[in-house]
């Protein structure tokens, strides 16, 4: 008898929760979607490749209406931005940097009927998912060709902020470039910004002052590139092909594709289906990839990536698998084991090969 | 003919209505010229403006809010400037305070709101304020620039920031990212009626009413007035102007202070990097346009700040780049400095007969 009672309330519950959980099919001709970008469009980096990614919306599917706000603040403008996409009528909101988290947590507890999906983080609600790119997977190939083309064993790297994601960038970057080449150096520069391209030229220039003769870098315009390219050195890129800023020294760079998730989550909440996921896609899924060779990257090395990047796109093999040692010489991965997700988005330790430490 | 500048002596009210309104007038249209050739109707991109800054209930509030450290930082500013003491680091002094108030919040932490709030307005006040002394000490001292050394020292302000939120003062749970974590409940401003206009606006009124009283009514405001203006007859007079220069550089870091820890405690309740959105400079602009009159900076301040809230309208639904918005708001100030000029001086035309 009790029991009986417990299945019909459990059945009630069910029948009750569910519409409130699961979010309605939205007409393409009636879906607003919103970008929330931390940088301006023509940075020709992060935020370009993100509007790149809303272009690709707009044209699968040529009913939805796209709106954005350029350089919002991270901080509470960025909830009166959300805000002011709700009002012009959002019902599905992507968020493009971390430091939009907890406010994106506020906005989506008051407006518990739009989706909201946040760049990087990890707090997901009923009405919020998070979605990232296993950009260490294209970090590692591009490692590759700057492990093979440097003739000095010195290999330079900008680097944003001291922070896990430029850290497993860097660390990846590294891997590759001591799997083509073990005597390889990697020397690194804080730049504690996400774009200046004043710094992020000038930290350039200090390390191929300092001997490097390939630059790598996490940082968001095209300044490393044109120092490189005056200074007569190689170069990889980031965030889309960065070849017409060095166009006789950029080799490759690691590349986003936000296009592939942001078209998965149209059609899930067109469809009715879209769930609170975490999208944490590699490789294998097209969200990140390398661009195009530069002239002097010979065939040799072309084919080294091509063959690391199977063992990648297999499964078989990922970058973080030991034995991987920190630059202090300690094991922080043993032979057989593999880095857990939750380590990589914590990771705060450089690998060996990388001098200096991290700012403290 | 030729055009002949002289300088006014005196300028009527009927004159000044008109210069304002002109600069106003010509500044707006201007900006409409710019809407024309990027191809949306002006009327209708104003309308956006105004709709998404005054147009409703929240955008009103969103207004207010963006008005509250606006407010702050002029005064702080415009109290600096009606002495002629140029200070450029209200920026600096705003994150100061924000220092101070954040440094409470985690060493010295009570689970009490009235205590807490005390202490954190009060350490940001001391903070800000020598911060501020600290240049207008090196002005009367050695009579060192105080535009450069208020300047420098915003630098220095924003690298503290840096040293702290990137350093010792990191959220354990961030993941490395820069931000301190959220202040707890007794360290926060209240918020009304779910907006996010904060109790910070009762200092912003309270403040400005003060300074209206004191620098506009008091003795002190006239010595201070008098040594800005002719520091010789002031000593004269016996005004002692060193010691007052070190004063009001105390009390507009203060209050400059003071906003950078309403802002936090109101509406940031972390310190992140991004804290300095650059109100100390916007406020410049402010304490000019309102001509140093503490009351009509609040009117200034709630101008700019719909300009700024309104200009994200453009963008969202007029799908204009932000820099579209940076025009307009550069045109505006353009024309209404420019309308200085004719304020300051008498232009006419003399055409020679041969």
């Amino acid at each position: 008898m009790k029991r009986s009672v417990l299945i019909v309330a459990l059945l009630m519950v069910a029948i009750f929760c569910t519409p409130l959980m699961a979010f309605e099919a939205i007409p393409a001709d009636k879906l607003k979607v919103a970008w929330l970008y931390n940088g301006p469009i023509g940075d020709g980096g992060w935020t370009y490749m993100h509007d790149q990614g809303r272009l690709d919306v707009e044209k699968a599917f040529p009913g939805v209406t796209t709106m954005y706000v350029e350089s919002v603040p991270e901080g509470p403008d960025s909830v009166r931005a959300m805000e002011n996409f709700i009002r012009n009528g959002a019902k599905l909101i992507f968020a493009t940097s971390f430091g939009y988290m907890d406010y994106v947590q506020e906005a989506a507890g008051r407006h518990q009927d739009t989706i909201f999906m946040h760049c990087s983080g990890f707090k997901r609600a009923h009405n919020v998912g998070v979605y990232f790119g296993r950009m260490y997977q294209s970090r590692y190939l591009t490692g590759l060709v700057a492990g093979s083309m440097t003739k000095k064993n010195v290999i330079g790297f900008v680097a944003a902020h001291p922070i896990p994601e430029v850290i497993r960038a860097l660390n990846a970057f590294a891997l590759g470039a001591r799997h083509a080449n073990p005597n390889v150096k990697i020397k690194v520069v804080w730049l504690f910004s996400w774009i200046d391209p004043g710094k992020e030229k000038e930290a350039a220039k200090a390390l191929i002052d300092a001997g490097a003769d390939v630059l790598g870098m996490h940082a968001n315009t095209g300044a490393v590139p044109q120092a490189a390219e005056e200074a007569g050195v190689y170069v990889i890129g980031y965030n889309n092909d960065m070849s017409k800023y060095a166009p006789t020294k950029h080799l490759t760079a690691p590349i986003w594709n936000w296009g592939a998730v942001y078209k998965y989550t149209v059609g899930k909440v067109i469809d009715g289906t879209w769930e609170p996921e975490d999208i944490w896609w590699g490789l294998k899924e097209g969200m990140v990839d390398i661009a195009p060779y530069g002239k002097d990257v010979p065939e040799s090395v072309k084919e080294l990536v091509e063959s690391e990047r199977q063992r990648i796109v297999s499964g078989k093999w990922d970058v973080f698998e030991g034995p991987i040692k920190d630059n202090q010489g300690k094991v922080r991965v043993e032979k057989g084991q593999k880095l857990t997700d939750q380590d990589l988005i914590s990771m705060n330790w450089l690998v060996e090969g990388v001098e200096g430490e991290l700012p403290k | 003919m030729r055009i002949k500048v002289e300088k006014r002596f005196y300028i009527t009210k009927w004159q000044e209505v008109c210069i304002i309104l002109a600069s106003i007038v010509l500044a707006f249209s201007s900006g409409a010229l710019v809407f024309h050739f990027l191809g949306v109707d002006p009327l209708e991109a104003y309308k956006m403006m105004i709709d998404g800054s005054l147009g409703d209930f929240y955008g009103v509030s969103e207004t207010v809010a963006k008005t509250i450290p606006l407010i702050m930082c002029s005064l702080a500013v415009a109290l600096s400037f009606t002495m002629v003491v140029w200070n450029i680091g209200a920026e600096g002094q705003f994150v100061l305070g924000a220092l101070a108030c954040t440094a409470f919040v985690r060493y010295l932490y009570v689970d009490n709101f009235v205590v807490m709030l005390a202490c954190m307005g009060i350490s940001a006040l001391l903070a800000g304020g020598l911060w501020g002394a600290f240049a207008g000490f090196l002005k009367a001292r050695w009579n060192v620039n105080e535009i450069i050394t208020t300047l420098m020292m915003n630098y220095v302000a924003i690298l503290l920031l840096q040293y702290f939120v990137y350093g010792s003062w990191r959220d354990p749970t961030s993941l490395g990212f820069p931000m301190t974590p959220l202040f707890p409940k007794s360290a926060r401003l209240h918020q009304f009626f779910s907006t996010r206009v904060h109790s910070g606006i009762f200092f912003a009124v309270i403040i400005a009413l003060i300074l209206w009283i004191v620098v506009r009514k008091g003795v002190w405001g006239y010595e201070i007035r008098v040594s800005g203006q002719n520091p010789k007859a002031a000593d004269y007079a016996g005004i002692r102007s060193t010691r007052n220069v070190i004063l009001v550089m105390f009390l507009s870091g203060a209050i400059a202070g003071l906003a950078g820890m309403a802002e936090m405690a109101g509406l940031h309740r972390r310190l992140q990097p991004g804290f300095a959105v650059g109100y100390g400079y916007t406020a410049i602009i402010i304490a000019w346009l309102a001509r140093l009159h503490p009351l009509a900076i609040i009117f200034v301040s709630f101008l700019f700040g719909a300009l700024f809230v309104g200009g994200e309208n453009l963008q969202i639904a007029m799908r204009l780049p932000l820099s579209s918005v940076q025009i307009l708001q550069g045109l505006i100030l353009f024309f209404l400095l420019g309308g200085e000029f004719f304020r300051n001086y008498r232009v006419s035309f003399i055409s020679r007969k041969r």
